[in-house]
């Protein structure tokens, strides 16, 4: 199973505004007036080419499978779109969907969505990462009949999404800079969102408390459940996303000349636990680490609830999950125990960080800067790296030079490695029997993970 | 709590102008101080603030979007600390936006034209598309040679006769107009090497802090994983 072709499929920004601009001028006319006879005939039409779409789109699928060409997922999705146009919006009649957004943890939420809701029933998920039109597609083809799903969105696709059909739930986890040379700023993804919950009045919202983005994206919406698990980067939403005001410390309350404040939660998640709506309390430890992954589990229960599956049940599954495509694992890598991150901007690599702050196991960090992960390594010296001091560190992929070069101003030590392997091979690290800690960026993350399944 | 005798280093509205690791510069020069044995101190000052001190050393402005931008001259004008710390010799730098805040006038990409702060003779307009690259100039001044950096900016700059650019493009887009990337007067400097420009121009870095301390600087031993990085960028510029 590979996922290679999640972020390379982004168009350019200047291609998105138009993709994203309202498709029609007039969104109240949404019917037209058609003989009796022309209509039927069109319908049986449609349907037959629904049919003949599903079944190219599978024969796509296995035959890329067969071929070994990858999972087959988008290929099958791209055909079935190509031969109906008109697809996405009928394989969702009568599901629920739950969709889930925002800068950070998207698949992570969305495969712990995905198990929460076979509480209630099959569920069909993306979670290995297509997460545009053709990659729903696929996923919701693959299990035509399955009464539930999980689909993870890319930020600035959910418009596109909403305009075609409304889901059941809309996740927003968090907003923050990620690959500026090609994506819009936060501004525009921001604005990009608050249009596509417009467009989805009928939806379900769980959205982030604390993210003064996300606020500003969800506030109008006229069904929204908040979520708090606290804002660990401030750094994007230093000033108010509405009016520019200059917000200041963003823990605890907060609240804008212009009216926008931070909404009461009506979940809370920290350190000691869980507080539900009901006033209810629980202990929630997980397999997977840190206050990251227990707020994007605080956020998959509250995608449940809205579904009514009960806690309970969801809760069970969700602490089933071990990794999340390949994110989180412990392997074995020439004879090391390794823990696989994933961090691909300033705001994961805080979360990173404050994970393997909890022990001082050696460090091996991959930064590549393909176009998938931006071509703009900049944002290496907005991640305070001083936190390593005193660390074993290894660096290694296609832009290690930019990496040392960060690294020996915040006075961190570091070996320089070829790639991955010859760094579990380094001095550094050579025949310590440790374990050992890779935090690699996005396409570094995914060529790992991709190596470590040919095993 | 103030150290009179560190250079002091403000990192000017980071809120306002700082999209793209612009903390880095103020890194990098606190650092080359500190490694020679000065002290230094990095103020941060953010729109928060009632005006901009006009008691640091240096000043180091960021890129922004537009709206950041016109927000950031609305701020430094109030008060005029930048003009007056300027006019007592403080060394300025000013990335992408901050190019083009302290240029004499900016044009936005809604077509309209605003008041830089005017402290450099440059001015800008919009281009017909974002550069986006690597991008590497020659410099003409004293001892900076090879200039390499990563741009990102709609704005097309002139610089008038007030000035003098601050390199050559060999490769990238820069100004836009002629060959020219950045302008220099005085102790100001601007340039489209955006964000941590100072990480890859070390020469650069240690030129504003010769400008700042007001003697010659002891010579650092190059380490050489910049000295590689240099040259790997300049191959990929092409
Ligand atoms: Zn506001």
């Amino acid at each position: 199973m590979t996922n290679t072709t999640r972020r390379s499929e982004r168009s350019e920004p200047t291609g998105q505004s138009q993709q994203d601009a309202p498709s029609a001028p007039d969104p109240g006319q949404r019917w037209r007036v058609v003989s009796a006879r022309r209509a039927r005939r069109a319908d049986v039409l449609s349907r037959l080419r629904t049919g003949t779409a599903l079944a190219a789109g599978r024969l796509a699928t296995t035959t890329s499978r067969s071929l070994r060409l990858g999972s087959g997922g988008i290929i099958g999705g791209r055909v079935a779109l190509a031969l109906q146009p008109d697809l996405l919006t009928r394989l969702v009649v009568d599901k629920r969907i739950v969709v889930i957004t925002g800068t950070n943890g998207k698949t992570t939420t969305t495969h712990m969505v995905a198990q929460a809701l076979r509480a209630g029933g099959a569920s069909v998920s993306n979670a290995t990462g297509a997460n545009m039109l053709d990659g729903h597609v696929a996923a919701l083809m693959a299990e035509p009949r399955a009464p539930y799903a999980s689909l993870e969105v890319d930020e600035l696709h959910l418009a596109q999404l909403t305009d075609r059909f409304q889901p059941s739930v809309i996740l927003l986890l968090n907003l923050s800079r990620d690959q500026l040379d090609r994506v819009g700023e936060i501004r525009s993804v921001e604005a990009s969102l608050r249009r596509a919950l417009r467009q989805a009045p009928g939806a379900r919202v769980v959205a982030n408390a604390d993210d003064p983005n996300i606020v500003s994206v969800a506030a109008d919406h006229p069904h929204v459940t908040w979520v708090s698990g606290g804002c660990r980067w401030k750094h994007d939403a230093l000033n108010c996303p509405r009016c520019g005001a200059f917000l200041g410390e963003l823990d605890g309350a907060w609240e804008c000349v212009c009216g926008l404040r931070r909404p009461n939660a009506d979940w809370t998640v920290d350190a000691g636990g869980l507080t539900a709506p009901d006033g209810t309390s629980e202990r929630l430890s997980l397999p997977l680490p840190g206050q990251v992954n227990r707020v994007n589990a605080t956020f998959a229960l509250a995608a449940a609830a809205a579904l009514d599956i009960p806690r309970t049940e969801a809760l069970d599954r969700i602490r089933r999950l071990r990794d999340a495509s390949g994110r989180y694992e412990h392997t074995t890598m020439a004879g090391h125990d390794v823990r696989l991150l994933l961090a691909k901007n300033p705001a994961s690599w805080l979360e990173m960080l404050d994970l393997v702050a909890e022990n001082d196991r050696p460090l091996i960090l991959v930064v590549n800067s393909r176009q998938a992960d931006g071509h703009d390594v900049s944002w290496l010296w907005d991640i305070e790296f001083e936190r390593l001091v005193g660390r074993k560190v290894v660096v290694t992929g296609e832009r290690a030079l930019d990496l040392a070069v960060r690294l020996r101003y915040a006075e961190v030590n570091c070996e320089i490695a070829t790639n991955v392997q010859r760094a579990l091979h380094s001095a550094t690290i050579g025949d310590s029997a440790d374990s050992v800690e890779i935090i690699a960026n996005y396409t570094a993350f995914r060529d790992l993970f991709a190596k470590r399944q040919q095993h | 709590m103030t150290d009179d005798s560190a250079i002091r280093i403000a990192l000017v509205v980071p809120d306002l102008l700082g999209t793209y690791g612009d903390r880095g510069n103020a890194l990098v020069l606190a650092q080359r101080l500190r490694w020679r044995g000065y002290r230094a101190e990095i103020v941060t000052v953010l729109s928060s603030a009632e005006t901009l001190p006009d008691s640091c050393d240096i000043y180091l402005l960021g890129g922004g979007e537009d709206v950041a931008q016109q927000a950031a001259v609305n701020f430094l004008a109030r008060g005029d600390g930048l003009r007056r710390a300027v006019n007592a010799g403080a060394v300025v730098l000013g990335v992408c936006g901050g190019l083009q805040v302290l240029g004499t006038s900016f044009t936005t990409g809604d077509g309209a034209t605003h008041h830089g702060l005017g402290l450099i003779d440059i001015s800008t307009e919009p281009g017909p598309n974002r550069a986006i690259g690597e991008l590497s100039t020659r410099s003409e001044e004293h001892g900076l040679g090879l200039l390499t950096g990563f741009e990102n900016h709609l704005g097309r700059s002139t610089v008038g006769p007030a000035a003098r650019p601050l390199g050559r493009v060999l490769h990238g887009i820069g100004n836009g107009s002629e060959d020219t990337e950045g302008a220099v007067s005085g102790r100001v400097v601007c340039t489209y090497l955006h964000g941590p420009a100072l990480a890859r121009n070390p020469a650069l870095a240690d030129t504003m802090l010769s400008w700042a301390v007001g003697e010659p600087l002891s010579e650092l031993a190059p380490f050489p994983e910049l000295t590689e990085l240099r040259t790997e960028r300049a191959r990929a510029a092409g």
